[in-house]
């Protein structure tokens, strides 16, 4: 209907977030007479996200005018805000930054470079960066499931790892099965995502090409595409970051370092 | 000290300290154990008794101080190989999910060696555990998984054990089991042992020689009686 009275394909979209933020201030309205006391987080939550999509939407329109080559400081900039958004999850870890950063950088940059050159994603802006975002954003939550969790599970069990020590073993000989649940639990996730992929769920590459009138059979592998190369991305990125993380927990002279705060 | 003095004991502690965030836990530490001697680290709790036998077996750092195993700087040993040497039974066993046998096994197999049957029954033997290879750690009472933890350690071999409090967190049923079981291995073995404990009887029972520490320095050096009978500490 909106579509009949608006030509302008950007006042379209405005319109439509109109209706929606209609749509999101009667559940506003309705938890406030409900006392759930979330009126408040909820407007700013609509706020927030209704600025910063739409800003990253003028800015991307900016960006997508632009050569190729500036897809790798965009990229870069994703990074960073994924790396410093992931140790605001993990606490207590020595240099969480620095393994966040080298770890999705790697991930997502060997995944996106090899994807790119392969023509797997195609040579273009307006497909490199945002499927470049959601490998960095797949890559940022799955890095700090595991980080955590693989805190939590060494300050949990400092009494084994520490009797594991003390009979001789190395260091990774004694965290092995701690790294390997991390990995695990964070890896779950994506698995069970790739699992449900067009059964539970039509995420968004598909559904936003399916919108846009692309064959939905073609839209359908390039979904695998996208999801597929998320797992991969997230995969590299733990591997590699549970190897620096195991650097950090023990010394030079192989000794615990990690524990849990209530130990410091 | 000369270093010469250094080779003639097993362990020589010299001048040890650590501290965290600058807070002393132990102080200029500074004694010698020969080899097969029996000897107590013995005090208050905080004294920093377990501390010390953590900084011999090289599990924490001393903020000062040196320590030599047969003369020999400890810091060029590599760590591992270092606490295979001086075996450490910890308070709380910690054993790992397994069987008791997976758990004999830990620390032999970790430098590439596999233990026969017939080993895993002598060490089983002797913390009188025998026919409990194939049970579930999950199973064991706390005494049984605390001379599970002994066996586990004596798997490698060791020249020494640090016993931190090894009986403490047990009933006293347990507890004499436990002892016994000790007692048995330092007469079989004639084992070299450093003892932490704030049981004053069990110094009595165990041990020969005592180290008397008080809020992180050693006050006293001594045979049991002469330490003992001089403090009034409980």
């Amino acid at each position: 209907m909106l579509a009949r009275w608006i030509d302008n394909q950007v006042w379209l979209g405005a319109a439509q977030a109109g209706v929606t933020m209609v749509a999101a201030l009667l559940v506003v309205w309705l938890t406030g007479r409900l006392k759930l006391g979330l009126k408040k987080e909820i407007l700013i939550s609509l706020g927030r996200g209704v600025g910063q999509i739409v800003l990253v939407g003028f800015l991307l329109t900016v960006i997508f005018s632009a050569d190729l080559w500036i897809a790798v400081p965009v990229i870069l900039v994703m990074i960073v805000a994924g790396s410093v958004m992931t140790i605001r999850r993990v606490r207590n870890i020595p240099h969480a930054l620095r393994i966040s950063f080298i770890g999705i950088s790697a991930g997502a940059g060997l995944v996106i470079t090899v994807m790119t050159l392969m023509g797997v994603i195609e040579q273009e802006l307006t497909s490199i960066i945002p499927i470049g975002s959601m490998m960095v954003y797949g890559a940022m939550n799955t890095n700090a499931l595991m980080m955590e969790r693989f805190r939590s599970e060494v300050t949990s069990h400092v009494g084994q790892i520490e009797a594991g020590l003390a009979l001789g073993a190395s260091p990774e000989q004694v965290i092995r099965p701690y790294s390997r649940r991390a990995i695990s639990a964070a890896l779950t996730p994506n698995i069970n995502g790739l699992r449900s992929l067009g059964i539970v769920w039509i995420p968004g590459a598909m559904a936003g090409m399916v919108l846009s009138g692309q064959n939905p059979a073609y839209a359908g592998f390039y979904q695998f595409v996208v999801s597929g190369s998320i797992f991969v991305t997230a995969g590299i990125t733990v591997l590699i970051s549970i190897v620096l993380l195991r650097s950090q927990v023990f010394s030079q002279a192989e000794q615990l370092l990690l524990r849990s705060e209530a130990d410091n | 000290m000369t270093r010469q003095k250094h080779h003639n004991a097993f362990i020589s502690v010299e001048g040890l300290t650590y501290a965290i965030d600058g807070q002393p836990i132990l102080s200029d530490i500074c004694f010698e154990v020969q080899v097969g001697e029996r000897v107590a680290v013995f005090g208050p709790s905080g004294a920093g008794k377990s501390t010390l036998i953590r900084l011999i077996n090289r599990l924490d750092e001393p903020t000062a101080g040196m320590i030599w195993l047969n003369g020999e700087d400890y810091r060029q040993i590599p760590p591992g190989s270092l606490r295979r040497r001086l075996g450490m039974v910890m308070q709380a066993p910690n054993l790992f999910p397994g069987t008791v046998a997976d758990n004999l096994c830990f620390g032999p197999s970790a430098h590439g060696e596999t233990l026969t049957e017939a080993e895993i029954r002598a060490l089983l033997s002797g913390v009188d555990l025998v026919g409990y290879e194939n049970r579930n750690v999950s199973s064991l009472s706390g005494g049984e998984a605390q001379r599970v933890n002994l066996a586990r350690t004596l798997a490698n071999k060791p020249e020494a054990l640090l016993l931190d409090e090894p009986t403490s967190a047990l009933d006293q049923a347990a507890k004499n089991e436990v002892e016994e079981t000790i007692k048995a291995i330092i007469k079989s073995q004639n084992m070299t042992f450093i003892l932490v404990t704030h049981d004053r009887a069990q110094v009595e029972r165990l041990a020969e020689r005592v180290l008397l520490l008080e809020a992180g320095q050693l006050v006293a050096d001594g045979s049991v009686k002469e330490v003992l009978d001089a403090r009034s500490v409980d």
